[in-house]
């Protein structure tokens, strides 16, 4: 029975698995919801695929080490390439294949080149340079 | 044919949102459009883990300036389903007028914009006349026009007595006849029509597989609307989805004007069933577990994922509002349009920047 709010029951998923889950899923009549994350903080994210199929939502669950790339569902779900560039700019994540990546500027400026971590997942001042 | 990339915004190009297309163009077709975000990001989701979860409800109704009341209420109904609570009846009717007054504002601030977006003032102006009376029953009731501060973890903070309900229900009826006069002209008339009736198609398949919400996808033909799932009193009032087949930007805007007329009679029916409880639930403990909640905004569906770990301040707040999920089938929608009918499709998918970046 469809819900508007529950408890998050998330099916773990591997990481060479999540493109063709999303293919099984894109097959299938799902919608992409969104996808979130959120920093462990102990070196891992822990990153959460939405679907939504007649109201009805199915979640999968990657934990996954911050630092190696992630396999973009861009090519299967064109949606999901605003919410991957948006926790590239968020979490410092790479996303591998993505089909347009803003390369962490879809939020940043592009004259801002020298943020090392992430500049939204944590409370930090950035100087522009003139 | 030689190619020009044309920056459409961010500032007003149609609408006082800072909405940024590169749009790449072969003479006067839009070849490919690619968006520009940041201009208004002020990460309130990242606030989430240095204030305390019931101020977040403030915070959240901060991300959008339009349909603040259900920011607020997702928020919170994830919260009372982490927590356990049951939030008494009349809170959850209350919920349901406030929430379809915001959509009702909402829709009318939109079908302004657009008229103006095609260049007819006078039909902008009545719309917004229209709106202004909506505007004032919130601030009547609630104390403000749109960041009303109703919700609470539990509940809501006001209720409404019967005069003011006799006076809701005396303004919807007359808010209600002065719409029905503008309907022909918005959906009927020639030259709204030219620029509306095949702009910017998107198909049912298309749009389910680029994720769009709301009217978007509901003018594609497709009738999945987050009220459905019953949320707050949905489950006990009637209530069907407006759907429109054709998928243009006529399709998107007939869906809006008709869903405000249908969120008039939901206002009337929560008003006539209001049941006589508390207003709100006592809230025992700080959250702890997972939490996935939607609910439908005026421009689609609204998902926050919730993450508590048993101290005063959420872990996570991870909020996907509706014109982040209807970006991509704006993308989809350009390629092959005028240039001339790119604020006209843009408007279409009502496009809320600061909901967007937050």
């Amino acid at each position: 029975m469809p819900t508007h709010s529950e408890i998050l029951n998330a099916t773990p998923i591997a990481a060479d698995a999540v493109v063709a889950q999303a293919r099984s899923m894109f097959d299938q009549g799902y919608r992409l919801v969104t996808m979130s994350v959120v920093d462990l903080g102990d070196g891992n994210v822990d990153i959460f695929y939405h679907y939504d199929l007649n109201n009805e939502m199915t979640h999968f669950r990657l934990t996954h080490p911050k630092d190696k790339p992630v396999p973009s569902i861009s090519p299967v779900y064109f949606a999901a390439l605003l919410v991957e560039n948006e926790s590239r700019d968020h979490f410092n994540l790479q996303f591998d294949g993505l089909v347009l990546d803003f390369n962490r500027t879809l939020y940043l400026d592009e004259e801002i080149t020298s943020t090392i971590s992430a500049p939204f997942c944590k409370i930090s001042t950035i100087q522009k340079k003139d | 044919m030689s190619r020009t990339i044309i920056p459409f915004g961010p500032q007003h190009p149609v609408l006082p949102e800072p909405l940024h297309l590169k749009l790449v163009v072969e003479d006067e077709t839009i070849v490919e459009a690619i968006p520009a975000l940041g201009y208004v990001h002020r990460g309130l989701e990242t606030l989430a883990s240095i204030r305390d979860y019931n101020q977040m409800v403030y915070i959240v109704e901060r991300v959008c300036g339009i349909c603040s009341c259900i920011h607020a209420m997702c928020y919170c109904q994830g919260l009372e389903t982490m927590m356990n609570v049951e939030v008494p009846s009349r809170a959850k009717y209350l919920r349901v007028i406030w929430s379809e007054l915001h959509r009702i504002h909402s829709h009318l601030l939109w079908l302004g914009l657009f008229a103006d977006g095609f260049g007819f003032e006078s039909l902008f102006m009545q719309f917004w006349k229209i709106r202004e009376r909506v505007m004032d029953i919130n601030e009547a009731t609630a104390g403000n026009r749109v960041v009303i501060s109703v919700n609470v973890v539990g509940g809501v903070r006001r209720d409404l007595d019967k005069t003011q309900q006799r006076w809701i229900l005396d303004e919807l009826d007359k808010l209600e006849k002065e719409l029905r006069q503008l309907m022909k002209t918005m959906l009927d008339d020639y030259t709204v029509k030219k620029r509306t009736v095949g702009v910017g198609v998107l198909t049912a398949e298309q749009a389910i597989q680029l994720g769009a919400v709301g009217p978007t996808l509901r003018g594609s033909g497709v009738a999945q609307d987050a009220r459905q799932l019953g949320y707050a009193a949905f489950d006990e009032l009637d209530f069907e989805p407006v759907t429109s087949p054709e998928g243009d930007s006529w399709a998107r805007s007939k869906v809006r004007f008709m869903e405000t007329l249908q969120s008039m009679d939901i206002v009337r029916q929560a008003i006539s069933r209001l049941p006589d409880t508390e207003l709100a639930a006592k809230v025992p403990g700080k959250p702890t577990g997972e939490v996935v909640c939607r609910v439908e905004q005026p421009r689609g569906e609204l998902l926050y994922y919730l993450k508590g770990n048993g101290s005063k301040n959420m872990e996570r707040v991870r909020i996907r509002t509706p014109t982040f999920a209807n970006i991509p089938p704006l993308l989809a929608m350009l390629p092959g349009a005028q240039l001339a009918d790119v604020p006209i499709a843009a408007l279409t998918i009502d496009p809320c920047i600061s909901c967007t970046e937050r």
